[in-house]
């Protein structure tokens, strides 16, 4: 199994750490050359949603992403990743725009309004879950075939919708790796 | 929340801006400028670093109104600057919700003795640092975030240079060293063991690191990645150059693929002109000896 870890912009070699430590193989995605060789399944970071975005475009990646993914290729989006996925994000244009949800950026505010919480999610662990949530996005609706995962406070942070997992907070960054579990069992 | 965890999520948002180019700008269309090209994040700054020195004189933090409106202008990430252990001025900037304040040779020191206590802020700190040991005395005062203090405004990437390959070189020689060796390295780094010991574990600073000052060129800053930066401040380079959104965009796309020869000689080409610059012996004052 090999999976391809977009690593334009942001928080992506965490992503591979926490691989590394299931001894899952992975590569980092760059530009399209990275891409030619087949792989399983792509994660998209945490970063800026506007560099990934932009960066995307500059460098060809944007149209072959697409259609991997449309075709039916595994995809877990964490924060960026999850606004980058979304059909509709409040007051901006969308990006890949194939999750069916609305999406709010910077929804919980500034850094300050940063935080962190453990919660059980029934559908990845019984164990309660850190959930890391930085300058973070929320989803404020979603399409009747997208299956919620978790909400928090009368928000949702995770979301599926078929090959599509998202997460507005940040696995990769705790010691935690059962979220990486449950999206290699998607594939 | 502990302080502990606040200083997690504090470090955890400059992972987020890993691999990603940020960006001095003194108005909100600069900014909206830099959002468009790819930065991952702004500094909002009254006068751009290659002024200030042009300018002479005390530099203070910028006005919380100017601040403010670049606040509105964009989504991104937005820092500020404060002087050297002026709490207050650091105070003002949490206080209007700064996502990150950089506690800055930039500016005239406001102390010469003591930096911020940085642990006693909700608001992460990036700080500037010449070697290992200024690094990890800044980590235990609390920054988040590191950056190389180069030689602001002067468009020279020498001193950048110098302070991320000693950096980076001691880094080496710690993580080579018997573990009873790491205290003599503790008391002469004037460091806690225990980061002297992370450092020997992890091969790296314990939180990331950022390349600055000087950076005017997509070859500086692939220069800078490859010496170890994890991502480059671009101050002066980019607006005082002829054609600042065409250079901001190849700045960015060089950080991500800087390994890529052929791309950079592409996107070196036809950006108008770099900033002027002065020669690191040309200068009359040497900001990166502020505060150590």
């Amino acid at each position: 199994m090999r999976i391809g870890i977009l690593a334009l912009q942001g928080a992506f070699i965490e992503h591979k750490y926490a691989l590394d430590k299931l001894g899952v193989e992975s590569f980092e995605i760059r530009q399209k050359r990275d891409i030619e060789k087949p792989f399983d399944a792509l994660i998209i970071p945490g970063g800026e949603s506007t560099v990934i975005g932009k960066l995307l475009h500059k460098l060809d990646l944007f149209e072959p992403i697409k259609k991997m993914i449309e075709d039916g290729m595994p995809v877990w989006g964490t924060c960026a990743g999850l606004i980058l996925l979304a059909k509709n994000i409040v007051g901006e244009d969308a990006h890949l725009g194939l999750m069916d949800m609305t999406v709010k950026r910077n929804a919980y505010g500034k850094q300050i309004d940063s935080f962190s919480q453990e919660v059980v999610i029934p559908e990845v662990s019984e164990n309660p879950f850190p959930l890391v949530f930085i300058r973070a996005p929320w989803i404020e609706s979603v399409g009747e075939n997208v299956n919620v995962l978790c909400e928090l406070n009368g928000h949702i942070v995770a979301a599926r919708q078929d090959n599509m997992l998202v997460t507005s907070f940040h696995p990769e960054l705790t010691d935690n790796t059962a979220f990486t579990e449950y999206f290699l069992k998607m594939i | 929340m502990s302080t502990s965890s606040q200083f997690e999520l504090n470090k955890n948002l400059a992972q987020m801006l890993k691999g990603g180019v940020i960006m001095d700008v003194t108005t909100p269309e600069q900014a909206k400028i830099a959002e468009e090209a790819g930065a991952c994040a702004v500094m909002a700054l009254e006068r751009i670093p290659a002024d200030i020195r042009a300018a002479g004189g005390v530099s203070r933090m910028s006005d919380p109104k100017m601040i403010k409106g670049i606040q509105e202008a964009v989504s991104i990430p937005v820092m500020a600057k404060c002087r050297i252990g002026h709490f207050a001025e650091a105070r003002i900037l949490q206080a209007i919700k700064i996502d990150y304040i950089d506690e800055s040779e930039v500016l005239s020191p406001a102390d010469d003795k003591y930096h911020i206590d940085k642990r006693d802020f909700k608001v992460p700190f990036v700080c500037g640092a010449k070697d290992l040991g200024e690094a990890l005395r800044r980590i235990n005062e609390g920054a988040a975030m590191i950056r190389t203090k180069g030689e602001p405004g002067t468009g020279d990437v020498v001193q950048a240079v110098r302070h991320m390959r000693m950096m980076m070189s001691e880094i080496r020689r710690i993580q080579n060293m018997s573990n009873d060796e790491l205290y003599e390295a503790a008391k002469q780094l004037q460091v806690p063991f225990n980061l002297v010991e992370y450092v020997h574990e992890n091969g790296k600073l314990p939180v990331v690191n950022f390349a600055a000052g000087g950076v005017a060129t997509p070859a500086d800053a692939a220069l800078m990645m490859h010496l170890g930066a994890e991502g480059v401040f671009v101050g002066s380079g980019i607006f005082k150059s002829g054609n600042p959104a065409k250079r901001a965009s190849a700045i960015v796309q060089a950080v991500t693929n800087y390994q890529d020869d052929e791309l950079l000689a592409k996107l070196s080409e036809d950006l108008g002109e770099a900033m002027v610059g002065i020669n690191e012996n040309e200068i009359a004052l040497l900001m990166a000896e502020r505060g150590k």
